[in-house]
């Protein structure tokens, strides 16, 4: 599994399930086209044809409806949008219908629909090519929401969220899509619920969501060979629901916590997870929780400005230190933002 | 017979709810549908069971007509558990997916595109059965509409549109929503669809007619089609009262649609043609009384959902598993 990337494993996952259950189909729009959503449905079409693998109109929000539809009738539906931003007008279908269906016909039909929104970001995008809405998502009941961060976690994820019988948001960040062999140990597989250890530790509890998670085991590394510090990186992987148990008991072993989240600040992931953690009275944490998201601010697009916008590992670490009161001042000089830093960095290998 | 014998059930049925409204034990918005009862009706007997419909916030006789079960609409609208959802859903979600009513949207639009999905699901198991999608004229004018036409006619989806065509959104008259020159079923063609009519609604059998030729060919696969009907909702839009003095609409035109009754045309037609009429109306109407109390019985004498039960059905049970 680790010697595939990120969306060959996505690639694998869609082709594994329709290949292992016949009710599951697959669409959105440039499923079928030459680039395959960034190789991840390539040729889909070929192997199970046109009926259950195709492009779609250009019709968000009908085509969400039309998938809840096929959903109840007993199809798995995964259905694929080159940016999260491009959904936005699904969301009526998303939240007033799927989200809502089991509950409010008291379990008689379910919604077995899948969606998965590509995080833009980076080489101009700009504000409406790459946002991180988990937030949103994860605020309405009814809802999972997952981001995995590992090429292997992706696989099991997707497979298991396309067999699941809720609407699933599956959230991807285009900045991973071309990684590979860069994942812990990954021999435990975790589920839609689970959020992931990636490396342990007893000085921080640094907790991460999607790309952000690469960057903060990079600063983690770092912190662990310049100050001996250790950090232990939890990798959230599952937005909703939130691990909220592996958390907390992080949390009460190393009483300080840093959460370093790719969505905007405000009402963000980040937000509920300190506010989880500080009204537990059973952690009594050293320093003061630690909210590393961007800032209340639309993504620019000028290269001039995503400069230092962005959540770096260097980011991470000084704001770590200067909790615990240690001098940062090399961190920048030790660990740069990469240049050019609008490009995923030395592991990326492909055109955007 | 079969098509009266429909409307009037669905007519005393609602009559029924619109006088024990007032007692406050049916405690949800509710959109009646006196006055709108023809339509389904006649579809009701050209449908089968593994036909689906799908429907709006004003879905009584939609789902009474596809042979929902009245009990259990009754008692979804006390909110008990015995509702056909549980309680959950109310008068604007009611579903009975054992006679293919597969549920009612309180968004308006909302179930167009689960209709037509519905009948994406259709093509894929190669089934002759069609997806019926209730729509009002106001639905016609939110985006899902046209997007949901679009892929029917794209993919040749056994999908029939159903709009009636009742001339208000709540208080708001077709004049301030549509130009006097637009026409739907223009629209439907030049979206695709091989099938738009305007129907005339007045005459119960040429309906029925028009209709059933349309399904028939649907079952062939000759493709989504768009029928549009005018009719007139008798009482306020939602609630259980007439409201023609407010100022949103005249006396006057409600007392033409009135007079214009399909319930009442389809009688005095019956009883020109059959002796014993009458007699076995007043049959037809003591045994659709008797099961309207029973209904009614059922649901005052259901108990509500358990509070503990409030988070049931928002996951399925063990659905948060792995896949490997």
């Amino acid at each position: 599994m680790s010697k595939h990337s990120y969306a060959q494993s996505i690639r694998l996952a869609i082709a594994d399930s329709m290949r292992n259950d016949e009710s599951v189909i697959c669409y959105g729009l440039g499923v079928t086209d030459p680039k395959g959503v960034f190789g991840t449905t390539l040729n889909l079409h070929k192997e199970f044809g046109d009926e259950r693998v195709f492009d779609m109109p250009t019709s968000e929000n009908a085509m969400t409806g039309i998938g809840v539809g096929a959903s109840i009738m007993g199809y798995k539906v995964l259905m694929t949008h080159q940016r999260l931003d491009f959904f936005l007008l699904g969301l009526d279908q998303l939240v007033n219908s799927a989200a809502k269906i089991r509950y409010m016909y008291g379990g008689e039909i379910n919604c077995p629909i899948t969606i998965r929104l590509i995080i833009g970001r980076g080489w101009g995008q700009g504000p409406t090519h790459s946002q991180n809405l988990q937030a949103w998502f994860a605020h309405i009941p009814g809802l999972k929401v997952v981001m995995p961060t590992f090429p292997s976690d992706a696989y099991n994820l997707l497979r298991a969220s396309i067999q699941d019988p809720d609407p699933v948001i599956f959230l991807e960040h285009r900045w991973l899509h071309n990684t590979k062999d860069i994942e812990p140990d990954l021999s435990q597989s975790i589920s839609i619920g689970s959020s992931r250890c990636c490396k342990n530790g007893v000085d921080y509890t640094l907790i991460t969501t999607s790309y952000l998670t690469l960057e903060g085991l990079k600063a983690a590394r770092y912190l662990e060979f310049k100050y001996n510090l250790s950090v232990e990186v939890i990798d959230l992987v599952s937005i909703k629901p939130i691990d909220y148990q592996a958390i907390k008991a992080s949390a009460e072993k190393t009483r300080r916590i840093c959460v370093a989240d790719t969505g905007f600040s405000i009402c963000s992931i980040a937000s509920e997870i300190i506010s989880f953690i500080v009204s537990d009275s059973a952690v009594k944490l050293k320093s003061n929780p630690i909210k590393l998201t961007m800032p209340d601010c639309p993504e620019p697009t000028s290269y001039g400005l995503t400069k230092g916008f962005y959540i770096r590992a260097g980011d991470i670490a000084m704001a770590i230190l200067d909790s615990m009161n240690i001098d940062y001042n090399d961190v920048f000089t030790d660990i740069p933002e990469p240049v050019p830093h609008d490009i995923p960095g030395d592991w990326f290998d492909g055109p955007f | 017979m079969n098509i009266y014998h429909q409307m009037l059930r669905i007519r005393l049925v609602e009559e029924r709810i619109a006088e024990a409204y007032k007692f406050g034990k049916m405690r949800c918005p509710t959109h009646l549908s006196i006055g709108q009862e023809a339509i389904p009706s006649v579809l009701s007997t050209i449908l089968s069971k593994q036909d689906c419909a799908v429907s709006t916030h004003r879905c009584h006789a939609h789902y009474l007509a596809k042979g929902g079960n009245l009990d259990k609409m009754i008692a979804e609208l006390y909110g008990k558990e015995s509702g056909c959802s549980a309680g959950r859903g109310g008068s604007m979600h009611l579903i009975d997916r054992h006679v293919g009513f597969m549920g009612s949207s309180a968004i308006v639009a909302n179930s167009i595109p689960l209709g037509t999905g519905i009948g994406l699901a259709m093509k894929l198991g190669k089934r002759e059965d069609i997806s019926v999608v209730y729509l009002g004229e106001g639905a016609t004018e939110e985006g899902a509409f046209y997007e949901s036409l679009n892929f029917a006619a794209l993919k040749n989806l056994s999908v029939l549109y159903i709009c009636e065509n009742n001339m208000y959104s709540v208080y708001s008259p077709l004049s301030v929503r549509q130009a006097s020159s637009r026409s739907n079923c223009v629209i439907a063609k030049g979206l695709g669809l091989k099938v738009a009519k305007s129907i005339d609604s007045d005459c119960v059998l040429s309906i029925y007619s028009e209709m059933k030729k349309v399904v028939e060919r649907m079952r062939l696969g000759s493709g989504p089609a768009y029928l549009e009907f005018k009719t007139y909702r008798w009482r306020e839009h939602c609630g259980p009262n007439f409201d023609n003095h407010i100022g949103y609409r005249e006396e006057n035109e409600f007392l033409e649609w009135q007079r214009r009754d399909p319930l009442r045309k389809v009688r005095l037609k019956l009883e020109g043609h059959y002796r014993d009429f009458l007699a076995y109306e007043i049959e037809l109407v003591e045994e659709i009384n008797k099961e309207i109390n029973i209904a009614f019985e059922f649901a005052d004498k259901s108990p509500f959902p358990r509070k503990e039960d409030i988070q049931q059905n928002i996951f399925g049970a063990g659905s948060l598993g792995s896949f490997t």
